[in-house]
């Protein structure tokens, strides 16, 4: 018999830290569904262990979450066991991998902001979150790094493939005005020290974004509408078909193990 | 069972056993490079009693690293195999693992393996940078990156550009 979903308690700290393990997991697991099917050896190896990557760091928040929850979950309750509504991870991340300059458009866009903000996170006055990013900001860094060689491979190769990483870039555009949301709920955790205000990443997101799409030949889009939604519930419908692959096991055959 | 848990319970530990135990466990190898111990990788970074217990404290190398389940289960069953009872395997995430924690005995045994160890203190930040990597089989500096990411999270994969030679290498993190 199928399992119900849980429902989480909801203080300001475990919101946070469930919102970013969302986030790397739904990004983790996009990449794990290119493994097999780059469009080369390497990359196929490069994709699927950035997703380890990213399905680690996942785990490491959601065990803490679980701590913090005190509720007798462990991580693979709130990975498994929250329904689409349930999940604040980015709208950006849960965009489908479409073609390869889509996905890593967004992983660029992504890793640009996240990177930085790993390495803000090391001086969190909360000591599990801060020991979380100094391991996560290390594998960030590579990931930037990749992403940005080949935004550039791409922006500055072909016609077609420029055409397509500038098509990517106007589509995913949209989807990042979110990393820099705050709502009251973090608020008081940025005045705690515990989270750090995105606001203050932004001037150098702009910077990695302008100077790597400069060297791509690609024109960063003008449209400054942003659309939102994803940190309280209200995603794409792209989120609830990645969910249903993901937590089929699990839901069908309740605490099922290796 | 009972007769079991008493005579578990009647095991006492002294520093001498202790020194014993983190022979052994600091002897348990890294499943996916089996000349390297979790010693040599700095995995393994205390081995104490609590409660009159053994507990062992392991940190992560890569967040996502699968063989860290592995290694914690070897741990524990080379620990139970030499006679310490059930014993507990902790993580401590803080301070982070790093490449340059690596001992020189498995610096050494990583290139005669076959694998360039990690360079310390490498430009891990340059967007766009270049790391200066010596083929472990001819030591030459004249080498070349095929690609950022190889068989496992830990890993590069590297040609000499003298002798010709493919290779990994351990990345640093």
């Amino acid at each position: 018999m199928p399992v119900a979903s849980i429902s989480v308690s909801d203080t300001p700290l475990l919101r946070y830290t469930l919102r970013r393990a969302d986030d790397a997991l739904i990004l983790g697991h996009r990449l794990s569904e290119w493994c097999g099917h780059a469009p080369m050896l390497e990359e196929d190896m490069a994709l699927a262990n950035m997703g380890l990557d990213l399905i680690g760091q996942a785990r490491s928040l959601y065990a803490y979450a679980a701590r913090v929850e005190a509720a007798g979950r462990d991580e693979d309750a709130y990975a498994y066991l929250r329904d689409v509504r349930g999940y604040g991870n980015l709208l950006l991340v849960e965009q489908p991998n479409g073609d390869f300059a889509q996905t890593m458009l967004r992983q660029f866009l992504y890793s640009a902001f996240i990177d930085p903000w790993w390495r803000a996170m090391m001086d969190s006055t909360d000591a599990t979150l801060a020991a979380i990013a100094a391991k996560a900001e290390k594998e960030s860094a590579y990931h930037l790094r990749h992403a940005s060689e080949w935004v550039v491979r791409l922006g500055d190769g072909t016609q077609e493939s420029h055409r397509r990483a500038q098509a990517a870039l106007d589509a995913l555009w949209p989807f990042t005005g979110e990393m820099f949301e705050v709502d009251p709920s973090e608020r008081e955790l940025i005045a705690e020290g515990v989270a750090i205000e995105p606001e203050s990443l932004r001037a150098g997101w702009c910077e990695t974004v302008a100077s790597v799409l400069a060297q791509a030949t690609l024109a960063v889009p003008q449209n400054d509408w942003m659309q939102k939604g994803g940190r309280n519930g209200h995603h794409t419908e792209h989120l609830g078909h990645l969910l249903s692959e993901l937590q089929y096991l699990q839901r069908s055959f309740p605490g099922a193990v290796w | 069972m009972n007769a079991l848990a008493l005579h578990r319970d009647a095991i006492v530990i002294d520093e001498v056993r202790l020194d014993e135990a983190r022979r052994i466990a600091g002897a348990v190898v890294d499943p996916e490079i089996p000349v390297l111990s979790i010693a040599d990788l700095g995995v393994l970074r205390e081995v104490r009693l609590n409660d009159g217990r053994i507990e062992v404290l392991i940190t992560p190398t890569y967040s996502g690293c699968p063989a860290m389940t592995m290694i914690a289960l070897e741990i524990e069953l080379a620990l139970e195999q030499a006679g310490f009872g059930p014993v507990t395997v902790a993580t401590v995430l803080s301070p982070a693992w790093t490449t340059d924690w690596m001992s020189e005995d498995g610096r050494r045994k990583l290139t005669e393996y076959g694998i360039a160890p990690p360079v310390r203190g490498a430009g891990r930040r340059a967007l766009f940078g270049a790391e200066e990597v010596a083929c472990p089989q001819c030591g030459s500096l004249d080498t070349s990156r095929l690609a950022e990411f190889g068989s496992t999270s830990c890993k590069a994969l590297w040609r000499c550009n003298a002798c010709l030679e493919p290779f990994d290498y351990f990345r640093c993190h």
